[in-house]
């Protein structure tokens, strides 16, 4: 666990998107009919989703590790990640709305892709409510625990499965071109994929600084 | 083979329990007619419903909604009749795998039956051409599969959480969402009757999601079940 205190991480996390904040504003892009400018959106918006998979990951990791050790410290990094997660989860939806006003004319144009999402939405609230509901703690580390593993592969069959199997108006579902294919080109993949690596080291500070909070709190508490 | 002997005994003694009291099958068979019927009702308040045009539509999705909220009845109670001394005993006896197993082909089987007995209620006052009724009713029979599958291991965790039915909702409901909306698509086609070829892609997604549910329940059960 020494990474977490290691700051070379953190400076660079906070590096990257300070460059892509002023490099995806400032390079150029290409001139697409109805995407126009909005395709900006690509470099905040991809972001999100990809600083919240590495952080629910996160927390599925840990929960398999409570499951096979019983430590307490697992379990709080495991919720503190959730935590985390579900506010990029509401950034990477608010985005994607802002952005579907623009492009696909309403903020929620019943789309599978939105859809899926706002569902998977709900099973990682009823996660959070699922903790609340269990007062003894090691009983609700075991069973959030179980039910975190039980949700994630869920979460991804709902995001990239179920609208790719039907027509969705989002990049890369239903035949769209998504990035990695022709519409994409040099320019905005050396502003993108630095924006990946930032947000997720972003992700992983807001996480961890949680999860520190939480022992300092635990070690007051203690008798 | 030892698995499969413990599943087999286990499900002969469920099916044993409920034989003998028929509790659970003769409380949710009418819950399901009285919401049928007071669906009938609600509907027929309004004149010339049967012949409006989005008829067919309300006929298919209405069905799945009954059937969603009959097995989220039917099936909340699978861990709750077991109390704390006879879960001691069999955890001395059985496997964790064969005691999900059993009750997950358990609760199958009791939504199977209770769902083509629900079908024929509802045709009985609701009519409508169901175009392809075989399909229609093999695409019943694999959503009450499935409704088992997902419910059995939902309700397993409620009942470790204080067992109240909120949480077997809030917990179910995301999970089962993706699966209604399938059903209620192979099901409208079937309705139609649509080519059979055109849904066996649904279908396989339908059993894929069957695949994932089971292996995850068999391997979190054991970690949820000792207390």
């Amino acid at each position: 666990m020494k990474f977490i205190y290691q700051s070379w991480w953190k400076i660079l996390g906070v590096v990257l998107v300070m460059y892509t904040l002023v490099a995806g504003f400032m390079l150029t892009v290409p001139r697409l009919p109805i995407l126009h400018e909005t395709i900006r959106n690509v470099y905040f918006h991809v972001p999100m989703w990809m600083a919240m998979f590495l952080v629910f990951g996160v927390s599925v990791f840990y929960s398999v590790r409570y499951l096979a050790t019983g430590k307490e410290e697992y379990d709080l990094i495991a919720i503190e990640s959730v935590n985390t997660g579900i506010i990029f989860y509401i950034l990477g939806l608010l985005s994607g709305m802002l952005w579907a006003r623009y492009t696909w004319g309403q903020y929620w144009s019943n789309d599978p892709k939105q859809n899926s999402a706002a569902i998977a939405f709900l099973l990682y609230c009823a996660y959070l409510v699922l903790r609340n509901a269990i007062d003894e703690e090691q009983k609700r580390a075991r069973i959030s625990a179980i039910y975190n593993i039980f949700a994630f592969p869920i979460m991804l069959v709902l995001l990239f499965i179920l609208p790719r199997l039907t027509d969705s108006l989002h990049p890369g579902n239903g035949g769209n071109p998504a990035f990695g294919k022709y519409d994409m080109t040099n320019e905005m993949r050396a502003v993108l994929y630095p924006a990946f690596i930032g947000w997720m080291l972003i992700a992983l500070w807001i996480a961890t600084l949680r999860y520190r909070i939480r022992l300092i709190e635990n070690k007051n508490n203690s008798l | 083979m030892k698995l499969l002997r413990q599943t087999g005994y286990l499900l002969r003694k469920e099916i044993l329990l409920e034989w003998r009291s028929k509790y659970a099958f003769n409380g949710v068979l009418l819950y399901i007619v009285s919401t049928v019927f007071v669906c009938y009702i609600a509907f027929n308040l309004t004149p010339g419903f049967t012949k409006s045009q989005g008829y067919p539509v309300v006929w298919n999705v209405l069905f799945w909604i009954i059937i969603l909220f009959a097995s989220v009845n039917a099936i909340a109670k699978s861990f709750l009749q077991e109390s704390r001394s006879r879960l001691l005993y069999y955890y001395t006896i059985a496997s964790p795998h064969a005691i999900i197993l059993s009750k997950t082909v358990y609760n199958a089987l009791l939504m199977g039956l209770l769902s083509t007995l629900a079908l024929i209620v509802y045709i009985l006052f609701f009519t409508n051409n169901v175009g392809d009724a075989l399909w229609y009713f093999l695409v019943v029979l694999s959503g009450s599969v499935t409704f088992s599958t997902v419910f059995t291991m939902v309700s397993a965790i409620a009942a470790k959480a204080g067992n109240n039915g909120t949480l077997m909702a809030i917990l179910s409901f995301p999970v089962i969402i993706p699966v209604i909306m399938l059903l209620v698509k192979i099901s409208k086609s079937a309705m139609d009757g649509v080519e059979r070829s055109l849904t066996y892609g649904n279908f396989g997604v339908l059993g894929a999601i069957n695949v994932i549910v089971i292996a995850v329940s068999l391997i979190l059960f054991p970690f949820l079940w000792r207390d």
